[in-house]
């Protein structure tokens, strides 16, 4: 057994701010080994900020992270190998087919080539694509895509799988499904999995624990029982109204479109 | 190394898979030598400048090279918008060879086009003075590709979608291509003509190409390498620095 200092997502303080709007608001959560982690609240509420800075896409304004114990600003490279990601938009490359876009993510994260092969057929198996490998991604449905993004963020055995709103735009169908192909990668290969969402049912029902935020602060953690349970609700539902002071509610811009339509408005 | 050429392969791939667009692509080129060609033929012969064809051929050749080299460029947008992007910058790979396989594969991408166009020249009557000089040409026409390429690619660094596209053909491409001399001799140009004629970069790889086709040149084979070398390692250098500050 490896000795690790910090718990393998520590989160203490953690702010950003664009410009004057303040994105994240000092919150600290941590989340350990093997778990399943999620964050529930509106668009706009810091998510995916949060996300990028985990990430090493944003450097913070200020407080301390530490992925698998190291420091995403300092140390971007081993950060960076210790997890695997799944965007809320698409980031798969249209015109490779869904094994080229295997390939190219293996070699990106120098993944030996007889291991990558092995963990390509072995992962595209498992989210049930192996037999449209060689199709190029563009003639995929929306679920397919998804399906073939958590193959491929899967490929260098990361530590903890981020997935940030994975399931927006897809059918409830289809989101079962997706969900289900995480719950059972978390399972065989006890990955840590962090996700972001703001479908109360998903994060009840895949999560252990539930960091409800809202305007970049976090309101309350617990588990589902606990957060009903604290506030005296009979579902999540009722329990984020109360602690919120509101439905969870579909918000247009993100906090970058916020910055760039602010300074367009500067700028005329 | 293997980051680089996985990049440059999936340019080639794109390219490869995209056969209409490479015909597409061919259009204007061929639309060119033939109508300016055969066109302007009979003036430009009469005020003793020789055969037109064999002058155009190679600012032809220059002119798709600088087209499908800045627009590989600016696909660092595309891949941007359409999400690409982010998997690339999350990778435990450093950015400069990210940059550095994407214009490798943008250049050779620009570099078989600008081939393709001179194979299409040899069709329509164009014929190279000294056939011993086309290893000098494909070395000519990479250095357009890849200082182009990077060009391309640092300029698309620094927008954040499509919409400054049509500001760059108006504003960078045309200017660059019809003040190079590619359809007119340099010399004894108006004053003003001559100096704009000198800053534009494309300039020098027509010329080069022309020296290497058909063994005339204003400012000499070893001006024109030098030149072209020193933008490609500039471009780069400018490329490399503002894509390293790309955030998404």
């Amino acid at each position: 057994m490896e000795e690790k200092k910090y718990p393998i997502i520590y989160v203490r303080d953690l702010t950003k701010k664009f410009g004057d709007f303040v994105a994240v608001d000092n919150i600290s959560f941590e989340v350990r080994r093997g778990e399943i982690f999620a964050f529930l609240g509106p668009n706009g509420a810091g998510k995916s900020t949060t996300i990028k800075m985990l990430t090493t896409l944003l450097i913070p304004t200020d407080g301390f992270i530490r992925i698998n114990s190291f420091d995403p600003i300092k140390e971007q490279d081993e950060v960076r190998k210790s997890f695997g990601i799944v965007f809320q938009d698409q980031s798969l490359d249209d015109e490779l087919t869904a094994n080229e876009n295997m390939e190219f993510h293996g070699v990106l994260y120098h993944v030996e080539p007889n291991l990558r092969r092995k963990r390509i057929e072995e992962l595209l198996k498992v989210v049930d694509l192996w037999d449209k490998k060689d199709h190029l991604v563009k003639t995929f449905s929306g679920g397919m895509k998804r399906r073939l993004e958590i193959a491929r963020g899967l490929i260098h055995h990361p530590k903890i799988f981020f997935l940030d709103e994975p399931t927006l735009g897809l059918d409830p169908q289809t989101r079962n499904q997706t969900w289900n192909y995480v719950l059972d990668l978390n399972k065989k290969e006890g990955v840590t999995v962090f996700f972001t969402t703001h479908y109360m049912e998903e994060a009840e029902k895949i999560a252990k624990w539930i960091a409800v935020i809202d305007h970049g602060k976090i309101i309350k953690t617990g588990t589902a029982q606990s957060l009903k349970q604290d506030t005296g609700s009979s579902n999540l539902e009722e329990a984020f109204l109360k602690l919120t002071g509101k439905k969870i509610r579909e918000e247009e811009v993100s906090p970058l479109d916020r910055m760039r339509l602010m300074r367009k408005i500067r700028h005329h | 190394m293997e980051t680089i050429y996985i990049l440059w392969l999936r340019q080639i791939k794109r390219y490869w898979r995209s056969r209409s667009r490479i015909i597409g692509a061919l259009g204007q080129p061929l639309l060119f030598m033939v109508a300016l060609g055969f066109g302007f033929g009979p003036i430009y012969a009469k005020a003793g400048g020789g055969n037109y064809i064999q002058f155009l051929v190679p600012g032809i050749i220059s002119q798709s090279v600088l087209f499908t080299a800045l627009f590989n460029g600016i696909e660092v947008i595309w891949d941007r918008q359409f999400g690409f992007l982010k998997e690339t910058l999350v990778a435990p790979v450093p950015r400069f060879e990210i940059i550095i396989g994407r214009t490798l594969g943008g250049a050779t991408i620009a570099s078989l086009q600008g081939l393709i166009v001179f194979c299409l020249a040899l069709f329509i009557g164009f014929r190279p003075t000294n056939w011993f000089l086309l290893p000098m040409m494909i070395i000519i026409i990479f250095l357009i590709a890849l200082a182009f390429t990077a060009l391309g690619t640092a300029i698309a660094s620094t927008m954040d979608d499509m919409h400054g596209f049509q500001l760059i053909m108006n504003f960078l491409v045309m200017p660059l291509f019809f003040l190079s001399g590619a359809l007119f001799p340099l010399k004894n140009l108006p004053k003003v003509m001559e100096i704009i004629t000198r800053v534009d970069p494309l300039t020098y790889g027509v010329d080069g190409l022309r020296a290497t086709l058909i063994g005339s040149s204003q400012f000499g084979l070893a001006l024109n390498f030098s030149v072209l070398a020193i933008l490609c390692i500039i471009f780069l250098a400018i490329g490399t620095w503002l894509f390293s500050k790309v955030q998404i």
